[in-house]
This record gives C-alpha cells, sequence and structure tokens, in this order.
C-alpha cells in the first residue's frame, strides 16, 4: 500500500488530538495551531484526492490490520477526497474570515476552547466522510453534534444558550432515530461494515425477507439524518442557532456541518441499503415532497427577516431543500446535481454569513436589514463579498449557483412526471431568491447620509483573504465546473 | 399476533420505551424531563442491541476456564456496541445538563416555553 493511503486517517487523528491540545492552550497558540492543523488537513486531502484521481480507483484502509468483518475500516474514493479538501479549505476560510470578530468577542481561554471546538468538528466531519463503519458514524455524528453545541454555545448569552438547547434538542432526537436504525440494521444484516451489510441487503432483497425491518431501517435513519441536517419541517432550531453564532461559527454549522450529514446519507442510499433498494421504497418520494415545501417555504422565512443573519439561515432551509430535491430525483444525474449544490452552497453560504458581518460592523455593529443602508460603500470587499454570495444563490451566470440549478433542471429532465414540478419550483424559488437577496444588495449600495460616509471599516488581512477567496472559488465553479461536476460523477460512480 | 409480541418481548419493550423516550424528549416542557426522555431512549436502544446479542444457554464473550468454543459465548459486538453508545449518551447527557444549568442561571426557570418567551422580552 502507498504511503499515501495512511494520510485520510492521518488528517483525522491529527485533527482530533490538536483538539485535545488546543483546550490547554491560551488564545493566540490555540489559534494558530487550530489553523496550522487545518492546512495540514487540507493538503493531506489533496494529496489523496490527487492520487485516487491518478489511480481511478477507491481504496480501503483497515484500522490495526484487522480485516472485515472484525476490524474498522475507512474507505476512500474520488467523492470522498474531493469532499474533505473542500470543506476543510472551507472551514479554514470560514475561520479566517471571523478571526478579528473571534479575537475580540472570546478571551484567551475561550478561544482555545472554541477551536478545541473547531478540531474536534473538522475530525468528525472528515471521519464522517471517510467511514466505512456505519456504528462509527454513529459515534462521529455524536462528536459532530457536541462540537457543533460548543461553537453555538461559545459566546455565553442567554439567547445562545437558548438556541443551542433547542439545537441540541432536534439534534438529539436525529441521533436517536439514526442509533435505533442502524440497531436494527444490524440485527437484521449482522454486519457493521458498508459493503457487508449491502450485500446482506441485497441478498435479504432477493430472497423477499425483512421486507418490513428494513423499511422500517430506511425511514430511521432517513429521518434521522434529515432532522439533523435541517430539511423542512425540521428547520425550527436553524434560524436561533445560525443567527446568533459567532460568524465563523454559522459559516461552519450551514455550510459543513449539515452537508456532512447528507453526504452520509448520500453514501448511505449508495453504499449500504442500495439504490435500487432505496427507489423501491416510498422514502425518495417523501424526501422529494420535503424538499419542495423547503425551497418555496425557506425562501418566503428568509423574505419575511428584518435580520441579515435570519435571512441567510432561512435562505440555508431553502438550499438544503435543493440538495435534497437533487437526492429525492433518484437519478444519478440528481444526486451529482446535489453534490454539486453542496459544494456550491459551502462555498457560498460561507462566503454571505461574514460578509454580512463585515457589512454590520461598518454600520454600527447593526444586523438589521434596513440600517445596513450604504454599507456597501463602507466596507467595500464586505458588499462585493455579499453581492458575490447573493448573485449565485440567486442563480445567475458565471457564478456556482448557476450551474447547480442548471444541474437540477436537467437531471429532472430525466422523470417526465416530475420535470414540470421541479421547473416550476426552480422559477419561483429564483424569483423569492431574487426579492430578498436583491433587495438587500439594493440596500447596502443605496448612498446613506453624508455623516455616515466617512465610516469606513478593515475588515483586517484574513478577512480579506477568506471573502477574496471564496468569492474566487464562486467564479471558478460557475466557469469551469466541469472538473468538479466530472470528479463528482467519477466518485458516484466508485460508490457502486 | 399476541405469541409474536411474546416471543419478542424485549424488542416490544425496547421499541415501547424508545417511544416513550422520544415523545418526553419532543414534548415535554421541562428541560430536565427532556434528558431523562433522551435517556430513557437511548437506553431502550441498548437495551434491542443487548437483547437481540443475547442467545440463551451461552456466557459472556470473556473465556473463562480455558474453554474456547466459539458456541460457548455470545457474539461480543452488541455489548460492545452497547458500551460505546453508553459512553456517547453519557457525554451528551452531561453537555445537556451543563446548558441546563447555564439557563437556569440566567433565566430561573427548567421550563422551556418559559425562557423563550422571558428572552423575546429582553431582546425587544
Amino acid at each position: 500500500m502507498e504511503f499515501v493511503c495512511n494520510f485520510p486517517f492521518f488528517s483525522i487523528m491529527v485533527s482530533m488530538f490538536s483538539g485535545v491540545i488546543s483546550s490547554v492552550l491560551k488564545g493566540k497558540k490555540a489559534r494558530n495551531l487550530g489553523v496550522a492543523v487545518n492546512g495540514i488537513v487540507i493538503v493531506l486531502s489533496a494529496a489523496t484526492l490527487a492520487y485516487v484521481m491518478s489511480t481511478g480507483e477507491s481504496f480501503v484502509y483497515t484500522m490495526g490490520h484487522y480485516t472485515a468483518p472484525w476490524g474498522n475500516e475507512i474507505r476512500v474514493g474520488v467523492l470522498e477526497a474531493l469532499t474533505a479538501t473542500f470543506f476543510s479549505f472551507v472551514m479554514l476560510l470560514s475561520v479566517l474570515g471571523g478571526m478579528k470578530h473571534l479575537s475580540r468577542e472570546l478571551e484567551d481561554r475561550s478561544l482555545g476552547m472554541y477551536f478545541l471546538f473547531l478540531n474536534l468538528m473538522l475530525g468528525a466531519i472528515l471521519a464522517l466522510i471517510y467511514t466505512n463503519d456505519i456504528f462509527t458514524a454513529y459515534v462521529f455524528i455524536e462528536i459532530n453534534t457536541i462540537a457543533a453545541c460548543g461553537l453555538i454555545m461559545v459566546r455565553k448569552t442567554g439567547p445562545v444558550y437558548v438556541a443551542a438547547t433547542r439545537y441540541m434538542i432536534m439534534s438529539l432526537m436525529g441521533s436517536g432515530l439514526f442509533l435505533i436504525g442502524v440497531c436494527i440494521l444490524y440485527t437484521v444484516t449482522g454486519h457493521l461494515l458498508m459493503p457487508n451489510i449491502q450485500e446482506s441487503v441485497k441478498m435479504l432483497m432477493l430472497r423477499g425477507e425483512y421486507h418490513i425491518p428494513l423499511l422500517m431501517v430506511i425511514i430511521l435513519i432517513t429521518a434521522g439524518l434529515a432532522i439533523k441536517s435541517g430539511l423542512y419541517p425540521f428547520h425550527s432550531w436553524m434560524p436561533a442557532a445560525y443567527g446568533f453564532s459567532l460568524p465563523s461559527s454559522s459559516a461552519i454549522l450551514s455550510g459543513l456541518v449539515s452537508k456532512s450529514y447528507i453526504f452520509l446519507l448520500i453514501k448511505i442510499i449508495y453504499r449500504v441499503v442500495g439504490k435500487d433498494t432505496i427507489l423501491g421504497s416510498d422514502i425518495i418520494k417523501v424526501l422529494f415532497a420535503f424538499s419542495v415545501f423547503a425551497i418555496i417555504l425557506g425562501s418566503v422565512g428568509a423574505i419575511r427577516e428584518k435580520d441579515i443573519r435570519y435571512m441567510n439561515a432561512y435562505s440555508s432551509v431553502a438550499q438544503i431543500g435543493y440538495v435534497y430535491m437533487g437526492i429525492g430525483l433518484g437519478s444519478r444525474a440528481g444526486m451529482v446535481a446535489a453534490m454539486f449544490h453542496i459544494l456550491v452552497h459551502a462555498a457560498t453560504k460561507s462566503l454571505l454569513f461574514i460578509s454580512a458581518e463585515g457589512l454590520s460592523q461598518a454600520s454600527g455593529h447593526t444586523y438589521r436589514i434596513q440600517e445596513l443602508k450604504g454599507a456597501g460603500y463602507r466596507s467595500r470587499l464586505a458588499g462585493i463579498g455579499f453581492t458575490v454570495g447573493a448573485f449565485s444563490l440567486v442563480g445567475i451566470p458565471l457564478f456556482g449557483g448557476f450551474i447547480s440549478k442548471i444541474s437540477f433542471a436537467v437531471a429532472a429532465t430525466e422523470d417526465p412526471r416530475k420535470v414540470v414540478l421541479v421547473f416550476i419550483v426552480i422559477a419561483i424559488s429564483t424569483l423569492l431568491n431574487a426579492i430578498y437577496f436583491v433587495r438587500t444588495v439594493i440596500i447596502i449600495y443605496t448612498p446613506a447620509a453624508a455623516s455616515e460616509k466617512s465610516r469606513r471599516v478593515k475588515l483586517g488581512a484574513a478577512g480579506c483573504t477568506a471573502i477574496t477567496v471564496f468569492a474566487a472559488v464562486n467564479f471558478i465553479l460557475g466557469l469551469f465546473s466541469g472538473p468538479f461536476i466530472g470528479a463528482i460523477k467519477q466518485g458516484i460512480a466508485m460508490f457502486q | 399476533m399476541l405469541e409474536h409480541f411474546l416471543e419478542n418481548g424485549e424488542v416490544v419493550t425496547s421499541v415501547i420505551l424508545f417511544g416513550i423516550g422520544l415523545a418526553a424528549l419532543l414534548l415535554h416542557k421541562n428541560l430536565i424531563k427532556k434528558i431523562i426522555g433522551l435517556n430513557i431512549m437511548d437506553t431502550a436502544a441498548y437495551l434491542f442491541l443487548a437483547a437481540q446479542g443475547y442467545i440463551e444457554g451461552r456466557g459472556a464473550p470473556i473465556v473463562t476456564d480455558g474453554v474456547t468454543r466459539m458456541d460457548a459465548y455470545i457474539n461480543p459486538i452488541p455489548s460492545g456496541l452497547v458500551l460505546t453508545g453508553i459512553v456517547v449518551s453519557v457525554s451528551v447527557t452531561a453537555l445537556m445538563l451543563a446548558l441546563t444549568v447555564c439557563l437556569y442561571q440566567k433565566y430561573h426557570s427548567l421550563n422551556m416555553d418559559y425562557i423563550i418567551m422571558k428572552m423575546r422580552k429582553e431582546e425587544e
């Protein structure tokens, strides 16, 4: 085995251990360690991606050299490596983007704790992406939940505690359902490793045994992960959790944490239950129906919001709906579109949360959209960043969001029963997105009173870099989407 | 039908307990009761696993008296899963309790509805 095959395991371990170490470090040291480890993880994941792309095959890494069915495994294909690289990259940029805010708002001690949660979360997200064992996935789901809760409650105010509690309650319900689903699946199939389970499930389906338990398993696992990723109607915790946390936390929670659960769901659909079994059950139609509601009602919620952070949070509800719509189409093309949208939304929503923070700083720390008048002039880069993010999610050509909307539309044409509905939903949602995003962009570029104009605010080097790179990523996803979509297709083909 | 239920008594019990726990976690207003619900829910899953992993007439999967025959012991994996799960649920419970303490210190109540109402009032 090549040395590079160790890299996924190393990256998980490095982030977990550095998390433990940062809890005893203070302020800047913890920050430097966290950023450095994140950088290392990006390099390791990129090397893994290059390796799997060059061999064109996925590989399985056995922990402690115990082979299946006893040992624990990591499996790496193109899709896993691409997602890991992209997610760790987005995480680094989100941290850099919110750095100024972090250092201002948290004392030395809390900063250490913040990076403890951050690194723990990075490790958990990587583990969820790579793992080949379904019970390991459950354990890391819980670690991810705990770390996410830590990121929310680090601010220590009343509303933040309320938001964290509500997040935990919903999240724990989701993981409870996932756990009982996994337990039933284990008792029915007798395995925990994904390929072995899939084999057993295929056999059981052929023989026509355990039909109802398997259906229950699919429902429980899908419902659990849907609740955790905040699919409508389980989104009630989202606005408060994203709205009250620090900008880096909101960016990471909305861009990465909820997506890691969706990634796990996609993996389970292909590698555990098997695509044909899922298609045979009606759960995919239910997901599709919920996603349609999520897209429309999320956007309506965003229009009604007067707080820019809440608006972004409700927009996440709609975007999660898009991802589930791709899954709900039930076709390969739909899944590719969903995966691409995961990448686009991770880059875009993080950009929006961080730029919104810049705009609010330039307007005397208010988050009310009406009071952000002229903020685009006072903090130019934040204004440009917000505009790029907004245009991307509205689906204007040149930006990443346009490509994902096109992909959803093209994927829908394969299914004559859903095509009309998908087209109508995309059209309505584009219109609704345009209403709230363009409205906000117009407000931030409406010249304010002369006295306001002098209050220029600097974002700091880290913030500027983050916004510039995020905006560039949006353009790259929009202009050169070919390689990304190619890699996703290759990755999904490797799943089967 | 009834025979079926009686035969799988543990499974039926654990599913009922899971439902009770889930309902308590979701519907109770009191935070401590919510946490109790969470624990009932998790414990139900462990009962399910432990019951399914048990084979009548076999011992715990620890080699005793030098007996190494496979059919003398039960499958150790479900027990291992239960142990892992217990660790997870303990840490989650600890976190929830810590959050509850924080909330109580801020709002002097354990009633989630009251806390949310008070928070909204303070915001205005």
